[in-house]
């Protein structure tokens, strides 16, 4: 393959005259980077209106819920006003809010009367915990059972890995999650559970290697809810594109050199079809961090899903507010990813 | 948006040959045509068999279902049975039956999820036709927010817009909808790009047809099928969302659906006490709606754009 690449590349890169056009080397890169950060900080921005709006002009009167119940006087109400902000015209509230979260300040909680910042980044690290764990397990299995499966579309193989991505795709999430809780932690009949129900550690275990392990045995069901989910995606994504490869000039190449049918799967058809799957993957990794929420909330994981549950259930809004924040900066962060590492995968749009 | 090229590789009229199709044979005549293909596709014809089932059971419900079964106060079953005579699926907390809550629960799945479909189906369809319509700044400023909306975290968002609107089926059915139209009106916009790329629009235009009669009459029945074929697509995830937003306790909180159920099964403690049979039966509900939708979905699909065949 590397001699065909070579072929198409040098025809391709002649009458653009790249080679010998003297650009440095480079900078292409630098105005596409540019470019995809200067849109994904207007992404944020826009992020910011939609929260703004949804949390500050929206609901009725946020005073009136902090003094709910609470005889208050005018006075106190004005007071309480003033220390809000929200005595300030709509523009100007809304440049505060911009700067206080740029800031990191992202308000005090109402119902842990604690800095939202400071519980966010508390709960940050279980979260990603679960969701690299689950991540890497899904990814891994979903693209090998998704190269499989298309190579042989229509094998018994196939068939079963479709017909399981389909139906795990229709299972909701917390469901499929409570049904491992009490299949493998509470036990059916007599069949007793053998793993912990909920949380993340267990507070009597202490000290170095036991706390490891024991937080290993409470990241095994939550994870595996995750992977069981979430793997059936990046199976079809995986299975589409080698489906789509199947047909193509080059692989015919390949099997005319001699290649046994696993180094033409291998080295040709596979990396091809990786591209569109790994950004597919990279899009799909900011939402799985919202597919966290119900997760977390079935196994009482201490990371931010739960905590907006807990936000939720009050409701806190500037508690989700905050996670609302976390939660799209980290789609966007993740789609600008997507876009870098298109570029370096595929020769294709490095050339354009 | 580069990464967005390969995932638009279904659009194919865009860079078809300007050969006029009109000599091409129609890929099935008519309404028979369809029917007898969609009977040919054994899982569409499955899919289409539980949604009958379920649409008939949520329809009938309240014939042999009364509201004192439904009642807390008024039943009088043993709290938290395992399945016996009279409650062939068990009791929940308060003595209901399992079986009645799960079949009275379809009613609220279904038509919050048919509702949210039909809102996101208006918006998305309206969005993608005026943008794939008027090119220039409306197009692009439409695009540019069906991309960030696209982008937007669908869940975090949904639960933070019912919080504030507040709880009850108003509210899930609006966030479902605002989270979801954005695929759906990228979808119709790259049909409508390609539709207006045909001969037969420039001779209506040359007719002197203005804007919307363009996009009313000529264009909007050529996108119809495809906007047909993602709705039922968009009903399978919109039940799937309404489980969720459900279960997170969004919903009507004196309501009964499959996700409120499951919400007062975890809460009430049905999981630590090993009570199954109270969690199968509406995860189980709801995972077959999903499929039925989806199966039929796909068959349609199947009819309507064949290329599709080979990635199914």
């Amino acid at each position: 393959m590397a001699d065909t690449i070579d072929v198409i590349g040098a025809v391709a890169a002649k009458p653009a005259g790249a080679p010998e056009g003297g650009r440095p080397k480079g900078s292409g890169f630098a105005r596409y980077l540019v470019t995809k950060l200067v849109a994904a900080a207007i992404s944020f921005l826009v992020t910011l209106v939609i929260g703004f709006v949804l949390f500050s002009l929206m609901p009725a009167d946020p005073v009136q819920s902090i003094t709910r119940g609470r005889p208050t006087s005018d006075a106190q109400m004005a007071r309480l006003r003033h220390q809000l902000g929200l005595d300030q015209s709509v523009p100007e509230r809304f440049f505060h809010f911009v700067t206080d979260t740029l800031t990191g300040h992202l308000g005090t909680s109402w119902e842990f009367q604690q800095p939202v910042s400071s519980l966010i980044g508390d709960r940050l690290w279980p979260t990603l915990l679960l969701m690299g764990t689950a991540t890497v397990i899904s990814v891994l299995l979903g693209l090998w059972l998704g190269v499989r499966s298309g190579w042989r579309h229509g094998s018994w193989l196939d068939r079963i890995v479709t017909g399981a991505s389909l139906t795990l795709w229709s299972v909701p999430t917390f469901w499929l999650g409570m049904i491992l809780l009490i299949t493998f932690s509470v036990g059916i009949g007599p069949f007793p559970g053998f793993l912990p129900a909920g949380g993340m550690s267990d507070p009597a275990i202490t000290g170095g290697l036991d706390h490891v392990v024991d937080v290993a045995k409470h990241l095994v069901l939550p994870c595996l809810t995750m992977v069981l989910v979430v793997f059936a995606q990046y199976v079809s994504v995986m299975r589409s594109s080698i489906i789509d490869e199947l047909g193509s000039p080059y692989l015919l190449t390949a099997r005319a050199k001699g290649l046994r049918d696993d180094d033409v799967r291998r080295r040709h058809a596979v990396p091809n079809a990786l591209l569109p799957s790994v950004t597919m993957i990279f899009m799909h990794l900011g939402t799985v961090l919202g597919g966290a929420i119900t997760v977390e909330t079935v196994y009482s994981w201490p990371g931010l899903g739960q905590l907006s549950y807990q936000a939720l259930k009050v409701p806190d809004l500037p508690l989700l507010q905050g996670t609302f924040i976390v939660f799209s900066a980290s789609v966007i962060l993740m789609n600008l990813l997507a876009d870098v590492v298109y570029r370096f995968l595929d020769p294709r749009v490095r050339a354009q | 948006m580069t990464h967005h090229e390969p995932l638009t590789k279904a659009d194919p009229p865009v860079a078809a040959p300007p050969v006029a199709p009109v000599t091409s044979k129609p890929r099935h005549n008519g309404f028979t045509g369809f029917i007898r293909s969609f009977l040919r596709i054994r899982s569409g014809v499955a899919g289409l068999g539980i949604l009958v089932v379920f649409a008939l059971l949520a329809l009938c419900a309240p014939l042999f279902i009364s509201h004192n079964d439904l009642d807390v106060i008024k039943v009088d079953g043993p709290s938290l049975h395992s399945p016996t005579d009279g409650y062939p699926l068990g009791t929940d907390q308060e003595g209901r039956s399992i079986l009645l809550l799960v079949i009275w629960g379809a009613r609220s799945s279904l038509s919050i999820g048919l509702m949210a479909t039909v809102l996101t189906v208006v918006l998305g369809s309206a969005v993608g036709l005026i943008a794939g319509h008027y090119g220039g700044w409306i197009g692009k400023a439409l695009m540019h927010l069906t991309d960030w909306f696209i982008a937007l975290p669908g869940l975090p968002l949904a639960i933070s817009l019912s919080a504030v609107i507040g709880q009850g089926t108003a509210s899930i059915t609006i966030a479902i909808a605002i989270t979801s139209w954005s695929s759906t009106a990228r979808l119709v916009r790259a049909q409508t790009l390609a539709v207006e790329a045909k001969p037969f629009i420039e001779r209506a235009r040359a007719l002197g047809a203005g804007g919307p009669q363009v996009m009313l009459r000529h264009v909007l029945p050529n996108v119809t099928p495809l906007i047909l074929v993602s709705s039922t697509l968009t009903v399978a995830s919109a039940i799937l969302s309404e489980a969720t937003l459900t279960f997170l306790g969004l919903g009507d909180p004196t309501g009964i659906s499959w996700g409120a159920m499951l919400n007062s099964a975890l809460s009430g403690g049905a999981v630590t006490s090993g009570a199954w049979w109270y969690l199968y039966p509406p995860g189980i509900a709801i995972l077959i709606v999903v499929l039925g939708f989806t199966l039929t979905g796909r068959a349609v699909e199947t009819i309507l754009n064949p290329r599709s065949v080979k990635t199914r």
